[in-house]
């Protein structure tokens, strides 16, 4: 590029202005960076020579605030405000490592890259300035995107140092800030709002190619089912209809020149399905299965001393939770245009590079010859870690030779998804002689997602559970175990996964103990966790004080100790999954004996906290959808069937049922761990637990309002 | 295929589309105002909830042979050109986290304050039941509803 034609581009790039500008991007690696004058020394960074200054983010805004809370990892160690930036959302790469947002690792997982990336710049920068200066770097320092010379005062932008600073070597190890931040911490608010309130925020389902058509597919709603033959004549006939035919074993596409076209000419579709592998199915027989798995399959995956040799007294319970579907507010679709050689995706997707790498594969392109840009998601929840969507597009466009859109109906996302299993859970503890737990047993039965997806447990670990099935109290004794049984039914990941089903039995369990032994509950978890000790759970090391603090926190904040209005009850709980704690103190009044939520009260501690006001939200947003599972989330099978449809069947709650929710965290100065997950698991056993304090009724099975 | 005219945001547009087609889709793919959102598709989560002649409505369920001479307004002209009194206290309260339902919401408050200026927080709550929020904003939604029936101030 000649010098000319360079600040053309530059000219150009910067024409958007400043303040937030979102741009679908391919990540430049830093040679290409510099062949276009860029000062670019890693992938999340580049500063032009006229001062724009851009950060890249390598993971996907589905609400948990990424587009806010990773640039301010960045900035701080760059020393730049928000204000000075323009952020870039990253396509699938191949220089980010895993782009998967899911497992809430999106800050626990660019914490420390995203620091290095603003602390190597900014060395560079103030090296360029002091030479350009004639200065020592030590008498140098960065500060609201300017290198300023101590001494004299002297200034230049970030900008007008972006030339030399490329010419400087990209430290390995620059050094970076131990506290004193001026952006991490800070309850900042978010740079997508503003878009999310005006009606411009670019979702999938509103990206648009010029000559776009608009498809649905006809899936089968019996699961497994595959398309025997259609007949497609009828559709053919109607308004707009452009192409019908079979682009799936299980699937035919619908085409025409808007989404209503499509969609009615869908219903005019005739196809027979091959529904005879599971037409039998049904929820009974799925529960029945777990019910009579082969105990003698039980793997330990984790264990301490030996619950066998434990004597005493023992106590038994069984729990149970039942397939949920993730049912985000934007239903699946995916726009694609195959040209041949190569093919463009635009996807709302957790997994760019499956996207990527399933579509080269399916269209016998390289990987390199699919671009896979990331829209803004409308939900996540795990459900856009699945890309069959990106899939679908990718294959109708081939068929069609056209861009194309391939557009969900709530129906469709209910019917044909992928499900949180469902699973049984048997719990027994064995009470010594001072009545306090020796042994604590947790066996979970059900289906693995992992399994399902051709990544079987090894030696019983789910490489799920990790992160998500950890036992936090220090009982002498302790044995969690799996027998993993098959369903046909779809898996998938949805929101903090098996610690739901963990944290819910064994904490419902732990209430029952401390009723049995007449104590107060938060009491009989305190003692539990009354000596500091850690517990080795596979890679992490968690703390008894932290889990104590968090309890402690929950408990003074919801005023545990003080007694309630008539009619009110509370219940509390605890657990730590992706590395965080949570406690949660539940308050609740019985209404024709079903429980209403008037007040949660959600303590985490989660390291270093990037974002207060983020936290809150993702807290918030947590309680909500935790009540929703613990409440009425449930899909049911039958004749091979998913039974719900819409929101009038599977009911998410409203602001009518949404509880008053105060957020907490402990202050910490640890690396940041997971936040999006880690609120929901103490939410369905806390609210049990105040329904049993409110009725001596103990709920072992969700959902409550079944 | 028949032609409609609509008034949208206070321009005439003019579509050739079947007469059932809902103004959902006359909205979001003939008029390319994507801010209003497809969730349900059967009314049930008000997502898509525009004003048709000043009523709250759920364009998803709503043909187009219905609003044809009708003044509609959307998110894109809640504000006509100016952000509405409600969208800067969405702002002030940094209400969305997805975001996708946050139009329909917006809608909703709107229609609301047109007819209860002050409404008290359970009216709130029972005017507001009507839509749905997977990433559960009920919260700040309550708090930015209450900043704007006040005139902007907490």
């Amino acid at each position: 590029m000649s010098p000319a034609s360079r600040r053309a581009f530059i000219r150009n790039s910067a024409a958007a202005g400043a303040g937030l500008v979102i741009g679908f991007h391919l990540p430049m690696s830093r040679a290409e960076a510099q062949s276009q004058a860029l000062f670019s020394p890693n992938a999340y960074l580049r500063i032009t020579p006229e001062n724009r200054i851009t950060i890249v983010v390598a993971r996907s805004e589905m609400g948990q605030g990424v587009w806010t809370s990773l640039p301010m990892i960045l900035a701080e160690e760059l020393e730049v405000g928000l204000h000075q930036i323009a952020i870039e959302q990253a396509g699938a790469s191949t220089l980010f490592g895993d782009q998967s947002t899911g497992g809430s690792d999106s800050v626990r997982s660019t914490w420390a890259p995203m620091r290095k990336a603003g602390a190597q710049a900014r060395e560079m920068l103030i090296s360029a300035a002091a030479e350009q200066w004639e200065v020592p770097t030590e008498d140098c320092k960065a500060e609201n995107g300017l290198v300023v010379h101590s001494f004299t005062g002297r200034k230049a932008t970030y900008g007008e140092l972006a030339i030399a600073a490329s010419k400087f070597a990209v430290p390995h190890d620059p050094p970076l800030k131990s506290g004193d931040y001026k952006l991490v911490g800070k309850s900042l608010p978010r740079l997508d709002t503003h878009s999310k309130v005006n009606g411009t925020a670019i979702y999938g389902i509103d990206f648009r190619v010029p000559g776009m058509k608009y498809a649905v597919l006809a899936r089968c709603e019996t699961i497994g089912g595959k398309v025997a033959s259609f007949d497609g004549n009828a559709t053919k006939q109607m308004p707009g209809v452009s192409y019908v035919g079979k682009i799936s074993d299980s699937a035919v596409a619908v085409v025409a020149d808007g989404t209503w076209n499509a969609l009615k000419a869908r219903r005019a579709l005739k196809v027979t399905w091959d529904d005879s592998a599971n037409k039998n199915l049904d929820s009974a027989a799925i529960l029945a299965s777990l019910r009579n798995a082969d105990q003698s399959k039980a793997v330990k995956f984790y264990s301490k001393g030996n619950v066998a040799n434990a004597a005493g007294k023992k106590m038994e319970a069984e729990y149970q939770l039942p397939f949920m579907a993730h049912a985000p507010m934007e239903p699946g679709n995916c726009t694609a245009h195959f040209r041949g050689t190569e093919c463009e995706i635009w996807a709302p997707t957790q997994v760019p590079q499956d996207c990527r790498d399933t579509v080269a594969q399916l269209l016998g392109l390289k990987p390199e010859k699919v671009k896979v840009n990331i829209t803004l998601l409308g939900g996540g929840f795990g459900r856009r870690l699945e890309h069959d969507y990106a899939v679908e597009a990718a294959l109708v466009s081939k068929a069609i030779n056209a861009p194309v859109k391939v557009t969900w109906t709530r129906e469709d996302d209910m019917r044909c998804s992928t499900y949180r299993p469902v699973s049984l859970h048997k719990l027994s503890a064995v009470l010594g002689n001072d009545g306090w737990p020796v042994a604590f047993t947790h066996r979970l039965i059900g289906p693995s997602i992992n399994g399902q997806k051709g990544s079987p447990p090894v030696n019983g670990v789910d490489s799920d559970f990790p992160d998500e099935a950890a036992f936090l109290y220090p009982v002498p004794n302790v044995s969690l175990e799996s027998v993993t049984t098959e369903t046909p039914v779809p898996l998938g990941w949805m929101r903090s996964v098996y610690a739901l089903q963990f944290g819910f039995a064994s904490e419902s369990f732990l209430d029952e103990l401390a009723a049995d032994a007449g104590k107060d509950p938060l009491a009989y978890r305190l003692h539990l966790l009354s000596k500091n000790t850690e517990i080795k759970y596979f890679d992490t090391s968690w703390s008894t004080a932290r889990l104590r603090n968090v309890l402690t926190l929950a408990a003074a904040k919801a005023g545990w100790n003080k007694p309630l209005p008539d009619g009110r009850y509370r219940g509390i709980a605890c657990f730590g999954c992706f590395s965080t704690y949570a406690a949660e103190v539940v308050e609740i009044s019985m209404e024709n004996n079903d429980p209403r939520v008037h007040r949660v009260v959600s303590v985490v501690d989660c390291g270093t906290v990037v974002n207060p006001n983020i936290l809150e939200q993702q807290i918030q947003s947590a309680v909500i959808y935790g009540l929703t599972n613990a409440l009425r989330a449930q899909i049911t099978i039958d004749k091979g069937r998913v039974v719900q449809g819409n929101f009038d069947d599977y009911q998410p709650i409203r602001m009518n049922e949404a509880p008053k929710i105060e957020a907490y965290f402990v202050p910490s100065t640890e690396p940041p761990t997971g936040i999006g997950e880690p609120p929901l698991p103490p939410l369905a056993p806390a609210l049990c637990n105040a329904i049993y304090a409110a009725t001596q009724k103990r709920i072992r099975a969700l959902p409550i309002l079944s | 295929m028949a032609e409609f005219t609509l008034r949208v945001n206070g321009t005439n547009k003019t579509v050739d589309v079947s007469p059932d087609t809902p103004l959902l889709w006359v909205l979001r793919d003939s008029l390319q105002l994507t801010g209003t959102k497809f969730a349900c598709g059967a009314g049930l989560c008000g997502a898509c909830s525009v004003h048709m002649n000043g009523a709250l409505t759920r364009s998803c369920i709503t043909p187009v042979s219905e609003a044809s001479g009708k003044e509609i307004v959307t998110i894109e002209g809640l504000g006509a050109g100016h952000l509405h009194p409600l969208q800067k206290a969405w702002i002030a309260e940094d209400v969305p986290q997805c975001g996708y339902c946050q139009s329909g919401q917006i809608m909703a408050a709107a229609a609301l304050l047109a007819k209860t200026p002050h409404p008290t927080d359970d009216e709130i709550t029972d005017f507001m039941s009507g839509n749905i929020c997977r990433c559960g904003t009920y919260e700040r939604i309550r708090r930015a509803v209450r900043r704007a029936s006040a005139g902007g101030a907490k």
